[in-house]
C-alpha cells in the first residue's frame, strides 16, 4: 500500500518466514497488474523462493488465467486460494461481478485444479461486516462457504475484512457456518482494525477451529478505514497461542526476526505488540 | 491434500487452557466498566496535563454514563508529580449522583487529605510480588498491608469504601513467573481486610487467555468472582482476549483507560492500559449493557490526546476516525 516493496526483499521474507516453522505462507497473487501492481512480480518471487519441505506456498487466482499462470512451469505454484464475499456489494465494487459470477469463475479454477491435483483454499470476505452493506447475515456467510466448500476447496477461510465482528458477531456466523461445514475445514483471517481480533480468534478456537491466518508485524492496513489497522500480527496470535499451551510448531523469535526485517526494509514501525513490547529498552520476557 | 498443522486442537488433543464449553459460557448480562484514565492513564504519560484539562476530561467522562471514575491520586508529589494537583482536581470537579471517584490512598495522611477534599471512596495498592513491592515501596507485601490497615480503620469508621488493587497477577517485571496461589493469597487477605472489591492487575500485559484462567480459578476459591475486577494492560496486545476470558469466567467489573492512556513504565515504548472504547466496543458486541455511550467516550477521548498531543492507543477510534 503506497510503498512498492523490492522482489528480492519479498523473497527474503518469505524465506526467513520458511525457518520459522509457519506450515503455510500466501506469497503472492496471481491478478492482472492493474489491478494490484504491488504484486506484478509473482513470477520472479514464485521462481526466487525457496520450497522448504513441510511448507506450503499457495497464491491467489482470481481466474483461470491467473490460475494458469500461477501453476505454469515459469511460477510452479502448488496451491491456489480463491476469494469470495458474503456480500453482493463488495463483490461488484471488489471484483466487479455478483457473488453467482465470481463462485462460476472459481468452479474453472476449482475443476482445472482438481484435473492437476492442486489443492484450492477458498476465502469469504466480508463474513462479519461488510464496508458498503454494513451488517452480513451470517446465513449468508454460510450459503457462500457452502458453494466454496462444495466445489472442491479444501479449506474455507472467514475473513473479517474490516475488522469490525467482535466475539458475539463471530459466535453466531460459526454456528451457522458450522452447519454447513465440518469445524475443521474452517480458518479465520481476523482484521484488528478494531482491536478486536485476538479476541474473535479466542473465540473461534474455543469452537474448535484449528486455523488462524494472521500476518508478520501485522503488515497491511485497511483500506476502507485510512489510517486504522488491518491483519493482526503473527507474533501476537503465537504468543497469545503459546500462552494457552496450543502447539503451533512456530517459533516465536525467529517470526519476531522476520517482522523486524520487513519493517526495516519498509521503513515502518511493527504493528506486532508483542514485538514493540519485547524489542523496547528494559524489556522482561 | 495439504496437512496445515497449526497444531490443530482436535489432532494431537491436547487443548491446553482452551474448551468449547468456555465459548458458551454465560457472560454477565451487565459490567461496570472502571475508568482509570485520569489517574492510571495521566500518572503514567510522559506529558503533565495542567488541572483544568483533568477536570474537563472527568466530568466529560461522567458524561459518557460511566459509573467508575479513578479521579487522582493522594500521594506526594515528590513520588507522582503528575498527580500534585489532587486537592484541587477533587474539588474541581462536578461529582455526578450515581457516579463514583474513588482516588488511591498509600497511607493514613493520603486518606484524610482525600476525605476532606471531598473523597467518598478510595482504593489501596498491594502487590502478588515481593520484589515489585521492595522496589516499588521499599517494603515486603505482609508490611504494606499493615500500613493500609490505619487506612482501612479510618475508611470503617468514615463509612468510605475501599477497593484494593493487586498488581503483577500474571507475572512481574522482575520475578518473571507469579503463581496463582501467591496472587489467592494476597487477595484473601486485602478481601478480609475490608476491601469492596479487589481489581487484580496484569501490571505488565504479560498475560493470556491461559494464564487469566490459572489465577482466577486461584483467587475464585477465596473471593467470590461478585467481588472481583480485572486491570489487563495490552503491552503485549492480549488485554481484550484475557478480559474476555475473566467475563466467561463470571468477572464482571473491568478497569480500563480512555484512550488507552499510560504507557508500561517497564517496557519504553510499549502500550499499557487497554483502552475504554476497545473494551466497550466490545462489551457492547458481546450484548452486555454497560450504560456507557460510546461515542461520547470517544469525544473525551479526542479531547485528552489533544491536550496530550499524541495519538490515541485505541484502535476503535482510529477506525472511525476516517481522514
Amino acid at each position: 500500500k503506497g510503498v512498492i516493496v523490492p522482489t528480492d526483499v519479498k523473497i527474503e521474507l518469505i524465506n526467513r518466514l520458511s525457518k520459522t516453522g509457519l506450515p503455510a505462507i500466501e506469497v503472492t497473487s496471481f491478478v492482472s497488474s492493474k489491478w494490484v501492481p504491488q504484486m506484478a512480480d509473482h513470477k520472479e518471487v514464485m521462481r526466487g523462493i525457496e520450497r522448504h519441505p513441510g511448507v506450503q506456498y499457495p497464491v491467489l487466482t482470481p481466474n483461470l488465467q491467473g490460475f494458469h499462470a500461477a501453476v505454469s512451469i515459469a511460477a510452479g505454484a502448488t496451491e491456489v486460494s480463491v476469494f469470495g464475499a458474503a456480500s453482493e456489494t463488495f463483490s461488484k465494487m471488489n471484483i466487479n461481478c455478483s457473488i453467482e459470477e465470481s463462485i462460476e469463475k472459481f468452479e474453472d479454477v476449482a475443476k482445472s485444479a482438481r484435473n492437476m491435483n492442486i489443492p484450492v483454499r477458498g476465502y469469504v470476505s466480508c463474513a462479519l461486516g461488510c464496508p458498503y452493506e454494513g451488517n452480513i447475515i451470517p446465513a449468508k456467510v454460510a450459503e457462500v462457504s457452502k458453494r466454496l466448500y462444495s466445489m472442491g476447496c479444501y479449506e474455507i477461510s472467514l475473513g473479517d475484512t474490516i475488522g469490525v465482528g467482535t466475539p458475539g458477531s463471530m459466535k453466531r456466523m460459526l454456528e451457522a457456518v458450522m452447519k454447513e461445514i465440518p469445524v475443521r475445514a474452517l480458518a479465520v483471517h481476523c482484521h484488528d482494525t478494531y482491536g478486536q481480533a485476538l479476541a474473535n480468534i479466542l473465540t473461534a478456537i474455543q469452537m474448535g477451529v484449528a486455523v488462524v491466518d494472521s500476518s508478520v508485524a501485522g503488515l497491511g492496513g485497511c483500506p476502507y478505514a485510512k489510517g486504522a489497522t488491518g491483519n493482526i500480527a503473527t507474533e501476537d496470535v503465537i504468543y497469545m497461542l503459546n500462552g494457552l499451551g496450543v502447539n503451533t510448531g512456530v517459533n516465536l523469535y525467529t517470526v519476531m526476526e522476520a517482522g523486524n526485517f520487513i519493517c526495516t526494509a519498509l521503513n515502518k514501525k511493527t504493528n506486532s505488540k508483542v514485538a514493540q513490547a519485547s524489542f523496547s529498552t528494559g524489556a522482561v520476557n | 491434500m495439504p496437512q496445515c498443522d497449526t497444531g490443530s486442537l482436535a489432532r494431537d488433543g491436547r487443548r491446553g487452557s482452551v474448551s468449547a464449553a468456555a465459548a458458551s459460557g454465560a457472560l454477565p448480562k451487565r459490567v461496570k466498566v472502571v475508568e482509570v484514565g485520569p489517574r492510571d492513564g495521566l500518572q503514567n504519560e510522559k506529558s503533565v496535563v495542567p488541572t483544568p484539562v483533568k477536570i474537563s476530561l472527568i466530568n466529560m467522562l461522567a458524561e459518557t454514563g460511566l459509573q467508575v471514575i479513578e479521579a487522582t491520586s493522594f500521594v506526594s508529589p515528590k513520588w507522582v508529580p503528575q498527580m500534585a494537583d489532587h486537592t484541587q482536581v477533587m474539588q474541581g470537579i462536578t461529582q455526578l449522583p450515581g457516579v463514583s471517584y474513588p482516588v488511591l490512598t498509600p497511607n493514613l495522611k493520603g486518606f484524610q487529605a482525600a476525605v476532606a477534599a471531598g473523597a467518598k471512596e478510595v482504593s489501596i495498592f498491594g502487590a502478588a510480588s515481593e520484589l515489585f513491592t521492595k522496589k516499588n515501596i521499599n517494603c515486603s507485601i505482609d508490611e504494606s498491608l499493615e500500613r493500609f490497615s490505619e487506612v482501612m480503620a479510618a475508611a470503617r469508621a468514615a463509612d468510605v469504601p475501599v477497593r484494593g488493587y493487586v498488581s503483577c497477577v500474571l507475572g512481574c517485571p522482575y520475578e518473571g513467573k507469579i503463581s496463582a496461589a501467591k496472587v489467592a493469597e494476597v487477595s484473601k487477605k486485602m478481601y478480609s481486610m475490608g476491601c469492596y472489591e479487589i481489581s487484580l492487575g496484569d501490571t505488565i500485559g504479560i498475560g493470556t487467555p491461559g494464564s487469566m484462567k490459572e489465577m482466577l480459578t486461584a483467587v475464585m476459591k477465596e473471593v467470590p468472582v461478585g467481588a472481583l475486577a480485572v486491570h489487563c494492560h495490552d503491552t503485549y496486545g492480549q488485554a481484550l482476549a484475557n478480559i474476555l476470558v475473566a467475563l466467561q469466567m463470571g468477572v464482571s467489573v473491568v478497569d480500563a483507560s480512555v484512550a488507552g492512556l499510560g504507557g508500561c513504565p517497564y517496557a519504553q515504548g510499549a502500550s499499557g492500559n487497554v483502552a475504554t472504547e476497545d473494551l466497550v466496543y466490545m462489551l457492547h458486541g458481546l450484548g452486555i449493557h454497560t450504560g456507557v455511550d460510546l461515542q461520547k467516550l470517544m469525544d473525551a477521548g479526542t479531547f485528552i490526546c489533544n491536550a496530550l498531543n499524541r495519538r490515541t492507543n485505541s484502535k476503535v477510534s482510529q477506525a472511525s476516525c476516517r481522514l
